[in-house]
């Protein structure tokens, strides 16, 4: 283990890192702290300058229901949810085919298929930025969470790809092999074998996706506009611009804003880690 | 096999080519939307940098018109100049994130109590979203209570308003931005870290060798692949930074901190008007300097397929 293990040094280092870890902790998210203080204070505090002290009432339950019971917040959240959970299963189930095509079959444009996945998922959203918009308005489907949906589904698919292709190549290959001499047609070689040896994979995808996309803005003001199909990152302006300067609700609908990912992540951390370390080792 | 027998010839066709056919018939379904969404759309983009389109009446072809709009931004160190050099800027700053990520995981690799919620709440910043990153920032900054300026005034300075000020204000939204970056290259070498081979380091020892030495011929090279990742990640963060932009600044003060990113966004799509061919072509500058990066990766994961 690099560096040496902590308990093999002096006892005076051992307490000096036990005591500097909160230390560094409370600098590292001290900014974030800082919100989180924000969201409990009185709007009295902020026109008293009392803006670092300790709150001069706990406001915290007032800010947090004025936050749901008072704003279009609760919609916007909705609107995330809808866009954010079918575009997770619709990158997923369309990643686990092609993924699937691509890491079991051999064939001569194997790899460039791949590579096209891999570099569309490098590009700058602006050069798919107008000719998106165009065919979503097209479609008629721009402002719905709809248009919103289908494009990153399309877009996270390759990213998906990279990462399901590279866990099928993983597998024993023996497995299909054996399915296929006994005669098991494809379809149900990627149904009852591979599916089931996919699930690990699937699970840390759709936590990584369900971040990806819950913490889109981009997308969200190219595609949409208003309180209806807006999600949370872009409806947090129009949040802002209404309650201008009152930095109590400001602080708590940002906290509300950013939770669902965090949320997720706790609750999924092997799987989120996981996905985002594939290919960091060997 | 009576059922093979007794089915019609195209089926049976079907069963023979079916490891042949099986393949396209997966990747159909993303495939296409892919290529709608994303590949047929970049080329659509070249095109139309080629015209001047409202977005709403003909498009008029202009030739390389936009191009030459752009260079002569350029010689007059005009909006286009300062995008493209706020880029750069961003581009090197940004990869403070890998030594950064780096050192705190070196200080984290340990295993002491409650360490794994530490490692946890340390990667928290990757997961909120910029949006709140910006926000939060921008009353980090803010010149009349933010905590940046509580600090400096303690030591007697400031105050400081960064975000409104040119010369600081790219470098204030670039650390914003670190603090995320950070945190996910923290977890990449954390990653790598638990996979390093204690023999080897051991070995190390033996030898003699130990802190920054040990660090640099031993540990190093067996993170190479999550450098890499980290590397890759952090390049293309730096050159998709627009949330930020927009949240902090919207590229202000007076287009200082606008990004080609932020600038294609407000050509073509803000109340400063609606040109998309010069948008498009802002894009393709931008996706040229991206498709440099992206031919390198895939260029390193051909070798490593070829390695296989």
């Amino acid at each position: 283990m690099f560096p040496k293990p902590i308990e093999k040094q002096p006892r005076a280092a051992q307490i000096t890192y036990q005591a500097m870890l909160p230390v560094a902790l409370l600098l590292w998210l001290g900014p974030l702290l800082a919100v989180a203080l924000f969201s409990v204070k009185p709007a009295a505090d902020f026109t008293n300058a009392n803006y670092w002290g300790m709150p001069s009432s706990f406001e915290g339950a007032f800010n947090y229901g004025q936050v749901f019971f008072n704003s279009d917040m609760p919609r916007y959240l909705l609107n995330s949810f809808l866009i954010t959970i079918p575009t997770v299963i619709g990158a997923v189930a369309l990643s686990c085919m092609t993924g699937f095509a691509l890491g079991i079959y051999k064939f001569r444009s194997n790899l460039w298929i791949f590579f096209l996945f891999v570099a569309g998922n490098f590009v700058p959203f602006q050069i798919l930025m107008v000719p998106v918009r165009d065919l979503t308005l097209e479609l008629g489907l721009y402002n719905t969470k709809t248009g919103l949906v289908l494009f990153h589904i399309a877009f996270q698919t390759g990213f998906c790809t990279l990462f399901m292709r590279n866990f099928i190549r993983a597998l024993p290959f023996e497995l299909i092999e054996a399915a296929r001499v006994e005669g098991i047609s494809e379809v149900r070689i990627f149904w009852y074998v591979v599916l089931p040896l996919m699930k690990p994979a699937i699970a840390a995808l759709s936590v990584l996706i369900f971040t990806f996309i819950w913490n889109d803005y981009f997308w969200a003001v190219v595609l949409t506009q208003g309180a209806e199909s807006q999600p949370v990152t872009a409806g947090i302006t129009s949040f802002n611009a209404q309650f201008r300067a009152a930095y109590q609700l400001m602080s708590a609908g940002s906290i509300v804003a950013a939770l669902p990912p965090v949320a997720m992540f706790f609750l999924m951390q092997k799987h989120f880690i996981a996905g985002l370390t594939l290919g960091a080792v060997k | 096999m009576t059922t093979a027998a007794e089915a019609p010839e195209q089926e049976s066709w079907f069963h023979r080519n079916q490891q042949r056919i099986a393949p396209w018939l997966f990747l159909a379904p993303g495939l296409l939307f892919f290529m709608v969404y994303v590949i047929i759309p970049v080329f659509q983009s070249f095109n139309l940098s080629l015209y001047e389109w409202d977005g709403l009446g003909a498009a008029e072809y202009v030739g390389f018109r936009n191009y030459e709009d752009l260079y002569w931004e350029w010689v007059d160190r005009d909006a286009f100049f300062i995008s493209l050099k706020n880029n750069l800027i961003w581009l090197i700053l940004y990869l403070a994130a890998i030594p950064a990520g780096l050192f705190i995981a070196l200080f984290l690799n340990q295993t002491v109590w409650g360490i794994r919620l530490y490692k946890s709440l340390f990667f928290f910043p990757f997961v909120i979203s910029q949006v709140v990153v910006g926000l939060v920032f921008t009353w980090f900054y803010d010149p009349t209570f933010g905590l940046l300026n509580e600090f400096l005034a303690f030591f007697g300075l400031g105050p400081l308003n960064v975000l409104g000020d040119e010369r600081f204000v790219t470098y204030g939204i670039i650390v914003a931005g670190l603090w995320p970056q950070t945190a996910y290259c923290m977890i990449l070498y954390l990653t790598g870290l638990n996979a390093v081979d204690p023999e080897q380091i051991e070995a190390g020892r033996l030898d003699g060798a130990k802190g920054w030495r040990m660090l640099w011929h031993i540990i190093l090279p067996q993170l190479r692949p999550a450098t890499f990742i980290a590397f890759v990640v952090t390049i293309i963060g730096a050159l998709r930074s627009f949330d930020l932009i927009s949240i902090m600044t919207q590229g202000g003060p007076f287009g200082s901190s606008r990004v080609l990113a932020y600038y294609m966004f407000e050509v073509a799509l803000s109340e400063y008007g609606f040109r998309m061919g010069y948008g498009a072509a802002i894009a393709v500058i931008l996706f040229l300097i991206m498709l440099c990066f992206i031919a390198y990766f895939l260029w390193s994961m051909y070798r490593e397929e070829r390695g296989h």
